[in-house]
Formats: structure tokens, C-alpha cells, sequence
């Protein structure tokens, strides 16, 4: 199947999901204008402000988008998960061209024109408003262009943090491993870009009119964003088990209560979905024992499954108000991969066997198995792997394919990834019980519990009710074959 | 009868350095005073500080009988009309809007500003039907200084600022204009202060001249009396002119 019949098949959620991005850039620009425009004119009007003022949007420039979200989505009021956190980034990273071209163009006036209108009589604002904006309107659209352009693709990113759009797909698509859901998302984008472009320069001339429409467009959509109420918000981190438990969920509450789900899939790692959680802006999502204990409670591992569930249970209800209901029944432990080729040839069942290999092998990890307590430090300590070069961090996704394409051949997966036999890798056995049990378990914030008990209920109702070998079947009818996620998830309901 | 414009021992220092000092002189209704002086010699400083471009630093400067600093210096600018070389037309604006720059800023009434419009750049040489549709980009240098000029004359100022206003134009256009100017000043009977670097210019357009030099007025003269002075300065300009 073509990228493009893909995009057909999906052309609903294509659409939604483009109109989400438009939305958040349509919005981030226009409050960036609101912003920049007199920032701009201050900075002619005033040049001892015109330092500070451009040194502080070089310096948000600078920043890696990545990274400027993982710093507002602990603020208050502007931070957090979801389309708030997205446009005040991207406010941010449009502010830069707006403020300079607005400060270029006008100081670019002709001196003498602007002499001769001071001469006549004119106050500074009319001189502003009849003389030097429209003279520098040209500029200041040039600067609006390139704004839009630059938002377009940083908006592809706000995907991490629950604010949709086309990063999406993409996102999706690195973590399954799916070069078409990567395709969907990008070809889509950088249409809207030139679109957006190429539209921005045909309207310049009739800028006024039609930039009134934008507006009456962008502030339609954002109510009708707003009017969304009392719905459950479910999340999941960035990797397709999570997404298919995300959407377990989802489905499990649509179908046996009548609340509305709203579905922040595809959030990033743990961390932001824990965060995202205490800040109740997302109210379940389904996290793993072992990771609830190394990674969020920063104790050491543990290799009593019942043990850790108590643990964390109890420290989540005093420390969060959050509560762990049942677990789902599988335990999806990290998991030692390396090519089945190698396997056989060297004949190696277990970690401690491939340990002498390591020597002249690379290693290659996703970011949070090299930061992690329970992750590559002691893994290494304890086997005693030895590594010519450090491990190469990549994204989790990208481990599989680099591994399959012998670009590196040792990393570290999940146990229930589908994806292994289909891209011919094999589990090595943790033979010295060093990686701590990952019991899968849904969370759901106490509030959500108080005022809808019935999630509750939907929850418990999933106990036990998948295993690790359902677990696996489910991540490969996804990433090994290619399958809708909500289809996936809807069969498997079907089943039970 | 008060002088319409007066000089009291004006200066102009801008960072500690004296651009304009110890500037008397006294211009009377109706007269055309020609500001003659090198490059640098100050003349433009002490155009600008009669319309508040420019606020006096030391003395003072009365229009119409009161300081500068006491006017509202948009009410004083719009009552002074005011050409420069580089002319400033706004190249967003067609000549008719240009033109009517200063009765729209007064809230004149439509057809008035239009009958205006039409008036003055009729007095300027250009026919308005041909002309008053056009972008200063759509003219040449010449055509382009007699819309500033009828511009400035627009509001029907009293007093009149000239900054070199046919400084960069060619020596015939320039020729040509100098004398349509002068007939327009006769028939116009405004009080004009007008600045030149350009001795032939002087003798043209000036009731009197005043030699500028590094930032002093030398002497202020009837124009027939100038080639009598004694100083060095004039006797250079004279015989730049012989």
C-alpha cells in the first residue's frame, strides 16, 4: 500500500489531525503578532529597550523546542499538557521574526519621509500608523511568513505533549516503526507549510480582510476547543504497547460508562505522563510497577513483583492521590534483544552468554534505559558487558530497525514487543533476575475516582485480562501488521 | 508691525558641541530671507529650530510674536510649510493624498481639501487631472519637488521653510523652477526663510541674505548689498558667483 492509499484510507483522521495543527499555529501566530507587532514598534520608539528585548527572543531561538516544552509543562497557567503548553512555545518561537521584522522594516523608513511628516504636523502615532507600518508592512508580513513557516514545523513536535496535530503520526510512526504513519504526518506538514507560504504572500496585498477572517477562524475553533467538557482524559506514553493500553482504556471507559474520553496517546516518556497525571491534565494512563518504583519514586529495584505493587500503591495514594487499581495481568520487563542470526551462531540463550560478545559489539538504547536506576549502569555492573564505545541513544523505536539493519547489535526492548520475530531478533534470558518485574497496572488520579466511581469500575473490570503472550499479539497486529490501533483494540474487547 | 519670526541669541549644542550660536536676526511678514553657507555652516539647525524640529538649547526662537517651546509644536509645524531636498513624499500616498496631507490632519472638509489639491498644484505647474492620481515614483525629480512644494502650501501657511528644495535637481529643471518660484513668491506674498548653499540661488529668491559660518549668522544684508561685505566668507561666495 502506497503512502498516498494510506493517507486515503485515513483521510478522516488525516484532516482532523491537519486541522489540529492549523489550529495551534493559527492561534500561536496571531497571539505572536499581538505580541511582537509592539514589541517591535517599542524597540524603534525606544532603543534602549531594543537590546534586551532581541536578546531575549535570540535566546528562545535557541532553545531546542524539545527541551522548551519539557520546561513549561511544570509552569503554572501556561504549562502543562496539551494545546496551552503547545502555542505558548510556539508564541515563543514566532516571536523572533515578528519583532525583527517589525523593528527592520521600520527603521528602514526613509529618514527624509519620515522628517517630512513630522515637519507637517504629524503626532508620532499618526506618523506610526499613516507612514511607517504601511511602508514596513512589507517587511513585517515577510517576518509574519517565515513565523508561520517555522511554527508549522516546531508544531509537528507539540505532539510530545499531548497537543495533537500532525506530529501525531509522526510520532506514532517512529515508535512503530512505520516509515507511512511517519510520511502521513510529514507530507501533510510540509504542504501546510508551503501552502501556508505561498497563501500568506498572495494575501499580503488584501492583508487586512482576510487577516480579520483568520482571526474570526482561529477564535471559532478555540472556543469550540473550550466548550469540551467533563470528559475523561486518558494518556499514554510514546511507544505502540502504550498507545494500544491508551486506547484499551479509552475504549474500556467509552464503553461501559458514559463519559466522553478525550485520548493525550503518544505523550513522551514517563516522566511527562506522571507529571501530566499529578497535574491532572490527563486522568489515567497505565504505568508499570518497576517503573513507578526506580524511576518516579527513586528507590532502589526490587525483584518481588507483589512487593513492588504495595510499594508503590501505598507511596502513589500519600504522595500523589493517585491510586493503582488492578494490575492488567502481563509483565512487560525490559528485555535483552540481539539478531537471531547472531543468537544462533553464537549460541546464546542468555545475557551472561553474550556478555564476552559485547566487547566488539555496539549498543544502542532509547533515553530512558541509559538514565534509569534499574537501566544500562547496572545491567552492565552486573553482567559485566564491556563495550568498546558508549551505548549510541536513539529514540526506543528506532532501536528495532537499527538493530534488524546491523547498525547496532545489542539493545534493550520490551518483553511484550511484537515487533522481535517479525524483525528476526530474539529475547536473551535475564539469567541473574537483574531487571525488576514491570507489572502493567492502570492509574487514575483520586479526584476522577470521587466524582466518577464508574472509571473505577471500567478499570478493575480490565483486571487480569491480558497476558504477556496477548500482550505481544496485540504490539505486532499493530507493528509487524500494520493494523488500525482502534480496530486492534476493538477486536480484542470483541473477544473478551 | 512685530517681526513674524524672531532669532534671540538662539543656540543649538546637541552632546557639548555647538552646532547653532548666538543667533539674532528678525524676519519680517511677507520677506524672504536666503540662509546662505557651506556644508556644516548650521543653516539647516537654524531652519529647524523655527518649526520645534529642533528646541533652542540656549535664547530663544518667537513665532508670531511667542517661543517656540511655547507653542504645541504640532499646532506651530502645521501652520509652517515645509520642503526639503529629498523631498519626503510618502511613496504609499498618490501626489493629491500627499498634497493634501495637512488639511486631512486638520479634518478640513472633503471637497475643500480637493478644491485645495486642485489650487495649489495648478499653482506649482501640474495639471491636477493629469497628476493628482499618480505615485511620486510615477514622476520625475523636477515634478516630484513642485508636489512637495505644493504641498507645503496646502494648509495656506503663513511662513514657509525651504531646505535646499532644488538642490539635487539638474542645472536647467532647476533654473526653470528657481524661476517659477519667484514669481509664485510675489504672488503668494509669504514670509519664506530659505536655505542654500548656492550664492546664484540667493540672489534669485532673497529679499536679504544671511551668511552662515560655523554656526553664526555673519551678516544678514539686503541681497543688493551683500557683494559689498567685507568679509572673507562673503567675498568667497561673491566670486563664486562672478
Amino acid at each position: 500500500m502506497s503512502v498516498l492509499d494510506f493517507m486515503w484510507t485515513r483521510r478522516s483522521e488525516v484532516l482532523l489531525l491537519t486541522l489540529e495543527h492549523l489550529e495551534i499555529v493559527g492561534i500561536a501566530i496571531l497571539i505572536a503578532i499581538a505580541i511582537g507587532l509592539p514589541l517591535g514598534i517599542l524597540m524603534t520608539r525606544s532603543p534602549r529597550m531594543s537590546r534586551p528585548i532581541l536578546a531575549f527572543a535570540n535566546i528562545v531561538q535557541t532553545v531546542p523546542s524539545l527541551a522548551l516544552f519539557g520546561f513549561l509543562i511544570p509552569l503554572p497557567f501556561i504549562g502543562g499538557i496539551g494545546t496551552r503548553t503547545a502555542i505558548v512555545a510556539l508564541v515563543l518561537y514566532s516571536l523572533l521574526p515578528i519583532i525583527r521584522n517589525t523593528f527592520t522594516g521600520i527603521s528602514g523608513v526613509d529618514p527624509a519621509i519620515r522628517e517630512a511628516g513630522r515637519a507637517m504636523g504629524m503626532t508620532d502615532s499618526q506618523l506610526l500608523w499613516k507612514v511607517e507600518i504601511p511602508l514596513a508592512l512589507g517587511v513585517i508580513f515577510a517576518g509574519i511568513r517565515v513565523a508561520t513557516v517555522i511554527a508549522v514545523g516546531v508544531a509537528t513536535i507539540a505532539a510530545a505533549v499531548g497537543a495533537g496535530g500532525l506530529g501525531m503520526f509522526i510520532f506514532r510512526g517512529v515508535s512503530m516503526v512505520d516509515s507511512r504513519l511517519i510520511l502521513a504526518g510529514a507530507i501533510p506538514a510540509a504542504a501546510l507549510a508551503l501552502i501556508a507560504d505561498f497563501g500568506l504572500g498572495a494575501i499580503q496585498k488584501r492583508f487586512s480582510k482576510l487577516l480579520c477572517l483568520l482571526c474570526l477562524v482561529s477564535v471559532a475553533a478555540t472556543l469550540s476547543a473550550c466548550s469540551r467538557t467533563d470528559r475523561i482524559v486518558v494518556g499514554s506514553k510514546n511507544f505502540t504497547e502504550q498507545v494500544i493500553l491508551g486506547e484499551l482504556l479509552a475504549q474500556q471507559i467509552e464503553g461501559t460508562t458514559n463519559l466522553r474520553v478525550d485520548r493525550k496517546l503518544n505523550l513522551g516518556g514517563t516522566l511527562i505522563c506522571h507529571q501530566a497525571l499529578v497535574a491532572g491534565q490527563i486522568d489515567t494512563y497505565v504505568e508499570y510497577t518497576g517503573t513507578a518504583l526506580t524511576a518516579v519514586l527513586k528507590e532502589p529495584p526490587s525483584n518481588d513483583s507483589a512487593r513492588v505493587y504495595d510499594t508503590v500503591r501505598g507511596a502513589y495514594k500519600n504522595q500523589f492521590g493517585i491510586e493503582w487499581t488492578e494490575p492488567l495481568g502481563f509483565n512487560n520487563t525490559f528485555a535483552i534483544i540481539v539478531r537471531k542470526a547472531d543468537a544462533q551462531a553464537l549460541k546464546l540463550k542468555t545475557i551472561s552468554d553474550a556478555a564476552p560478545q559485547t566487547a566488539h559489539w555496539t549498543a544502542g538504547f532509547g533515553y530512558e534505559f541509559i538514565e534509569r536506576e534499574d537501566g544500562y549502569a547496572g545491567l552492565a555492573k552486573t553482567y559485566g558487558l564491556r563495550f568498546p564505545s558508549p551505548p549510541r541513544v536513539m529514540d526506543l523505536g528506532i532501536t528495532y530497525k537499527a538493530a534488524a539493519e546491523k547498525q547496532v547489535d545489542f539493545i534493550a526492548g520490551n518483553s511484550t514487543d511484537g515487533l522481535i520475530d517479525g524483525l528476526g531478533l530474539v529475547v536473551l534470558e535475564d539469567d541473574k533476575h537483574y531487571f525488576p518485574p514491570y507489572d502493567a497496572v492502570p492509574l487514575v488520579r483520586d479526584a476522577v475516582v470521587a466524582k466518577h466511581p464508574e472509571v473505577r469500575q471500567a478499570l478493575k473490570d480490565l483486571a487480569g485480562k491480558i497476558s504477556e503472550d496477548q500482550m505481544r499479539r496485540l504490539n505486532y497486529a499493530v507493528d509487524g501488521e500494520h493494523k488500525d490501533v482502534k480496530e486492534v483494540v476493538r477486536e480484542f474487547l470483541k473477544g473478551n | 508691525m512685530a517681526p513674524i519670526v524672531e532669532f534671540r541669541n538662539a543656540g543649538y549644542a546637541i552632546n557639548g558641541r555647538m552646532l547653532v550660536e548666538d543667533v539674532c536676526f528678525q524676519v519680517e511678514s511677507g520677506e524672504t530671507i536666503v540662509l546662505l553657507g557651506r556644508s556644516g555652516s548650521g543653516k539647516t539647525t537654524t531652519l529647524r529650530l523655527i518649526n520645534r524640529l529642533l528646541e533652542p538649547t540656549s535664547g530663544g526662537v518667537l513665532v508670531e510674536g511667542k517661543e517656540t517651546m511655547d507653542w504645541d509644536p504640532i499646532r506651530l509645524r502645521r501652520r509652517i510649510g515645509y520642503v526639503i531636498q529629498e523631498i519626503g513624499l510618502f511613496p504609499h500616498f498618490t501626489v493629491a493624498r500627499n498634497v493634501a496631507l495637512v488639511p486631512s490632519l486638520e479634518s478640513w472638509p472633503e471637497e475643500k481639501v480637493e478644491m485645495r489639491v486642485n489650487d495649489v498644484l495648478g499653482l506649482v505647474g501640474l495639471e491636477p487631472a493629469q497628476f493628482a492620481a499618480r505615485f511620486p515614483r510615477e514622476l520625475s525629480g523636477g515634478q516630484r519637488q513642485r508636489v512637495g512644494v505644493a504641498r507645503a502650501l496646502a494648509a495656506d501657511p503663513s511662513i514657509l521653510l525651504l531646505d535646499e528644495p532644488f538642490g539635487a535637481l539638474d542645472p536647467i529643471t532647476r533654473s526653470e523652477i528657481q524661476k517659477e518660484f519667484r514669481a509664485l513668491q510675489k504672488r503668494l506674498g509669504k514670509t519664506m526663510v530659505f536655505v542654500t548653499h548656492d550664492v546664484r540661488e540667493a540672489f534669485i529668491l532673497g529679499d536679504r541674505i544671511g551668511l552662515m559660518k560655523d554656526g553664526r549668522l555673519l551678516a544678514l544684508v539686503p541681497a543688493a548689498d551683500f557683494q559689498k561685505l567685507d568679509h572673507p566668507e562673503a567675498k568667497a561666495f561673491a566670486e563664486s558667483y562672478a
